[in-house]
């Protein structure tokens, strides 16, 4: 009867960690630790991390690039794998292995992660700098753990803060000569792709006639770049061929807005739809968020919808009120009353020039150059979160379109100020542009 | 043509683990060298090498790991010179139609002949574990291309006291053995000299053409 008994206990045992392991939303009881905030929304898709079980650190190592490794190559990595694959590193490998992200990065261990979003030795820079002091004297009695968080280096994208480009831009001005973002240009790609389109009118919209739609609607759309592109209702309603789809998704954005959904499924609101087939996600919902968020807006779901609004895809909405309309910390809430709030009243009121006025978008989701359908195109990079953490990957594709390089430097060293959005002036100083200037004057 | 067989540096009877793996596999190893036009070159070097052994001996033969990295040396060696003299010299320092820079995205300007030589190295490095290489100097302008091992302090030492000479050796990195061999690298155009003559960060500024400014260590693992 004991052995029975302990028998019917293993096999329940059994089944229930199988049923937990092989369903979705039990994978809970087999997280080993809480994820950090970049990963938690797809923290029940294992195998988005784990893509073999049993897989070792190689697999691991490809899971990290599969989703990381444009993005650490587009910041021109300074401390590629390939740095340390060479035999001549197998000292420095066995001490600190270079060659994969988890050495730093561990996850399942928020508790221990850093604020710049992943966990992080303090002083791993000693390792292969240690003689640092020796070429710069300045650098002497600097701490280790000091490299990363004095606004002087980064590991992985040095872009904005490597010497010579410290000293090019150290006499720079606050404030530029011409201070204004890029201007999209996605109509001018497709005109150059397709040639010219012309502008639909309502009498043209091919919706099916057994479909009663308000005027508010067809008024919407009218006033869209849809409309004027030629873009009419069955290329988003039928993108996919002949059935009517009364409420259009992802996939029909992007079969015209590839970069912008491409970008938008590498980001915080769309990581949890980028998954495979097989399990898939929700939307992100600010509930499963861990920012501060509005209370009415918990249950939103994230979609290309939600903050462009069918229809009238109303970009300056998305680029403001609809993050406002769920964000809720202390940065966004103080926005309105920023000077870069000012600035964007004065462009919408027509009182400056286009371009001019500085919106949550212009910011977190800038418009970058990249390879358009005709040649260089101004897109909107959707992954938020794309220059976010650490602050100074904002200088070069963001700050610098209006600001001087000292001035932006200073400006991102200082919680205060990202606290209060950006009303009044730098309080911290990083002092590398001075060293560094100090340096070619010896 | 005979079927060639990769044998160690010291014994052309055993096969060892790397050196031991089939010449289809040997082949492709070479044929992954992606600098810039050396596919044929490093065939050719090697075809004839393989040739002359098979001719001379009946047995079937190899290239040793010293002919090897000869071989390879010799590609890199041209396509460097190439490299610094037609294109960086001419355009950078004769003609002034266009700067050589360290950060030639930024400047749209010519990478470095020390940085096309790494970024090659890196891309093979990407491609097989068969064999490694990089550039090192006792006068590094990046403290990290000083040597590191004792092989790599040894050899570059002996370049520079030896000129014209190579030095090889071999080494356990890692758990690993390797057959490391250490050519010297020579200022070749005048661009060479004084560039690092004037760099801020050099340290050395009697760089001469013709003298030995550091050295080419090419790594190949071999059985223990």
């Amino acid at each position: 009867m004991k052995w029975l008994s302990w028998g019917l206990i293993s096999i329940l045992l059994g089944v229930f960690w199988g049923w937990s392991l092989f369903t979705k939303e039990q994978n809970a009881r087999y997280l080993i630790g809480e994820t950090t905030d970049g990963h938690h929304q797809i923290e029940l898709a294992c195998e988005s991390c784990h893509l073999e079980p049993f897989g070792g650190a190689e697999l691991i190592q490809e899971a990290c690039t599969n989703c990381h490794g444009a993005e650490l190559a587009r910041a021109d990595d300074s401390h590629p794998k390939s740095k340390f694959t060479d035999p001549r590193n197998a000292a420095r490998i066995e001490v600190l292995d270079a060659r994969y992200c988890v050495t730093c990065h561990i996850e399942h261990r928020n508790e221990e992660t850093h604020e710049m979003g992943v966990t992080l030795p303090e002083d791993f820079c000693f390792y292969c700098h240690e003689d640092i002091g020796e070429d710069r004297p300045t650098h002497k009695n600097v701490p280790f753990s000091d490299c990363l968080t004095s606004g002087c280096h980064n590991y992985h994208d040095n872009r904005a803060l490597y010497e010579d480009f410290l000293v090019k831009h150290a006499d720079q001005a606050a404030i530029g000569l011409d201070p204004h973002q890029p201007m999209r240009n996605l109509l001018e790609q497709v005109v150059a792709e397709k040639g010219a389109v012309r502008p639909l009118t309502l009498n043209e919209a091919d919706k099916p006639q057994t479909l009663h739609v308000g005027s508010e609607v067809m008024d919407d759309w009218l006033q869209t770049s849809h409309a004027a592109a030629g873009v009419n209702c069955s290329g988003c309603h039928q993108s996919s061929g002949s059935t009517w789809v009364d409420k259009p998704g992802l996939e029909s954005c992007q079969s015209c807005h590839q970069q912008e959904a491409e970008t938008f499924l590498q980001g915080k609101h769309g990581m949890r739809l980028a998954g495979s087939g097989d399990l898939p996600l929700s939307p992100m919902t600010p509930a499963m968020g861990r920012l501060p968020f509005k209370t009415d807006a918990l249950e939103t779901e994230l979609t290309c919808t939600t903050c462009h609004g069918a229809h009238r895809f109303d970009t300056w909405k998305a680029a403001v009120e609809s993050c406002l309309g769920c964000h809720n910390d202390e940065h966004s809430r103080n926005y309105p009353d920023s000077p870069h709030a000012t600035l964007r009243e004065l462009e919408h009121q027509g009182l400056a020039d286009p371009g001019t006025g500085v919106s949550c978008a212009t910011c977190h989701m800038p418009r970058l150059e990249s390879a358009g359908l005709g040649g260089e195109a101004i897109q909107v990079m959707h992954n938020q979160n794309d220059n976010l953490r650490p602050n100074e990957k904002m200088i070069r594709s963001v700050c610098m379109d209006c600001h001087g390089f000292p001035f932006s430097l200073d400006a991102l060293a200082d919680p205060e100020l990202i606290r209060n959005n950006f009303k009044g002036q730098p309080a911290a100083h990083v002092e590398s542009i001075d060293w560094a200037t100090g340096r070619r004057e010896e | 043509m005979k079927q060639l067989k990769l044998l160690t540096k010291n014994s052309k009877s055993e096969k060892v683990s790397v050196w031991g793996r089939s010449s289809v596999k040997a082949w492709s190893s070479i044929a992954d060298l992606s600098y810039v036009g050396t596919k044929g070159a490093v065939f050719g070097l090697a075809v004839t090498a393989g040739l002359m052994m098979t001719g001379c001996e009946s047995e079937p033969q190899g290239i040793s790991p010293q002919q090897f990295t000869d071989a390879l040396h010799k590609v890199m060696e041209s396509d460097r010179a190439v490299y610094t003299k037609q294109v960086v010299n001419r355009l950078a320092k004769e003609e002034k139609v266009i700067k050589a820079s360290e950060h030639f995205m930024d400047e749209k300007a010519l990478p470095l002949p020390a940085q096309m030589f790494r970024f090659g190295a890196e891309m093979v490095a990407g491609k097989t574990d068969d064999f490694s290489y990089s550039l090192q100097s006792l006068w590094p302008i990046n403290k990290q291309n000083a040597p590191v091992t004792e092989v790599e302090k040894t050899g570059l030492k002996f370049i520079a006291d030896n000129p014209g000479q190579n030095y090889y050796s071999e080494e356990e990195l890692g758990g690993q053995k390797y057959f490391t061999a250490v050519y010297p690298d020579i200022a070749v155009a005048p661009v060479c000299a004084s560039c690092h003559n004037e760099h801020k960060d050099t340290p050395r500024t009697d760089f001469k053409i013709g003298d030995v400014m550091g050295g080419v260590v090419i790594r190949v693992p071999v059985g223990s």
